[in-house]
């Protein structure tokens, strides 16, 4: 029987207001041992106000070698920033 | 692919590290980038497990419950260090059982320090001083590496390391201005720790065989003997401060270079420590291979916990 840990991802959000942010990954068995390993390994120095684990294989993940038709076609956009719309200079506030 | 490709994607490759981007886990990398961070990584975490044996040893003959704590905190550190030093190498497709499996097999080295004793309480204070303080050294260039999650580790790795150092100093310091006994255990230990401490940063150059393909990796910053040089001189003045004599009969400020001069190291040593031959590498593994199978029952009980627990949950959901 394979006995090992499983891997579980961990966010760690540093004080309200601010997002769960990637912190790392630990071993544990369960979902609860991961919260308190993940409290003793990334927030030992009040990291966080706010810890979620996810298990790895949970975790879909795009392909690097697909970023060419997964990110390109935002690029030629440039319509999309406020730049691209040329106004007189007298208009303010905008 | 074809050779051609491959050389082709080597070359984008490397104009990326070139180009100081970051290289991520799932980014194509060629097998020579992959195999070097494995070992590299996973030494270092190594490290950081069996670095916390010599300690281990002084935690309840700590002098006060100040000293104590403080020491707890840092070996909690140490295994907090190797945690995340062994989750940055499983990105790089190699499992955590594996990694201490080549521990434990001797396939895998570690940092030959810590294959010396920890004979007095002094020693707590000279690896703080000495062995943080080279270990500093050695890891703050890596927060800029070239492998993401590596970098990322040593970003934590080294703000909690400078604590280290400190509480190894301020131990140094009690002791040196305490009794004749205590300042010549001070002054012992840093007789034994000083060599060591200097062979921690490495074989010199001449003799590194990894320097150039890790300066393009940016696993290396700086050369082995720039390191030791650096840490020497910093070294010194310290001991100055504490009263203490370095062990080296040849150390001297040379005038012209503004650096210390010191004696030949005893590489003879290093290697042998190495290779295995080290006052306590057979105590450090087998300790450490004894923890890890008189553990086994915890590992899988915690396992057969949560096998119970996730039918519970699924029988009340039917």
């Amino acid at each position: 029987m394979d006995n090992n840990w499983p891997l579980w991802e961990i966010f760690v959000r540093s004080k309200n207001g601010l997002e769960h942010r990637h912190f790392g990954s630990l071993h544990a068995a369960d979902e609860e041992m991961a919260l308190e390993n993940a409290r003793d390994v990334y927030t030992r120095r009040n990291e966080g106000v706010s810890i979620w684990v996810v298990k790895s294989s949970n975790i879909t993940a795009s392909n690097p070698e697909n970023n060419g038709e997964l990110f390109e076609p935002a690029q030629d956009k440039v319509y999309r920033h406020p730049t691209f719309y040329k106004l007189p200079d007298q208009v303010k506030h905008m | 692919m074809s050779n051609e490709q491959i050389k082709n994607l080597e070359e984008i490759f490397e104009a990326r590290i070139a180009r100081d981007e970051k290289i991520e886990a799932k980014d194509w990398m060629p097998e020579k980038y992959r195999k070097t961070h494995i070992r590299q990584i996973s030494q270092h975490a190594h490290s950081e497990i069996v670095g916390m044996l010599p300690e281990g040893n002084w935690i309840s003959r700590a002098p006060s419950l100040r000293r104590k704590a403080a020491l707890l905190a840092k070996v909690q550190d140490e295994a907090g260090h190797g945690l995340y030093l062994y989750s940055a190498c499983e990105t790089l497709g190699i499992s955590r059982e594996e990694l201490y499996q080549q521990l434990h097999s001797g396939k895998a080295k570690y940092s030959s320090i810590f294959n010396y004793p920890t004979l007095t309480w002094a020693d707590m204070g000279a690896i703080g001083w000495l062995v943080d303080g080279a270990a500093i050294i050695n890891q703050v260039p890596l927060c800029n590496t070239s492998f993401g999650p590596y970098a990322r580790a040593m970003v934590r790795v080294c703000k909690e390391e400078s604590f280290h150092q400190r509480q190894g100093f301020e131990i140094m310091l009690k002791l040196c201005k305490g009794s004749k006994e205590q300042k010549d255990m001070a002054q012992d230990a840093l007789n034994r720790w000083w060599w060591p401490s200097l062979m921690m940063l490495g074989p010199t150059d001449a003799e590194s065989v990894h320097t150039e393909q890790s300066m393009k990796w940016k696993l290396k910053r700086k050369s082995n003997d720039e390191l030791r040089q650096q840490f020497i001189d910093q070294t010194v003045p310290q001991a100055d401060l504490l009263g203490l004599t370095i062990p080296d009969p040849d150390l001297k400020l040379n005038k012209q270079t503004g650096s210390y001069d010191f004696g030949a190291i005893d590489w003879d040593e290093f290697w042998q420590v190495v290779k295995g031959h080290g006052p306590c590498n057979k105590q450090r593994i087998s300790a450490r291979v004894a923890a890890w199978e008189n553990g086994a029952w915890v590992r899988d009980a915690a396992m057969a916990h949560a096998a119970k627990k996730e039918a519970l949950k699924i029988k009340i959901a039917i």
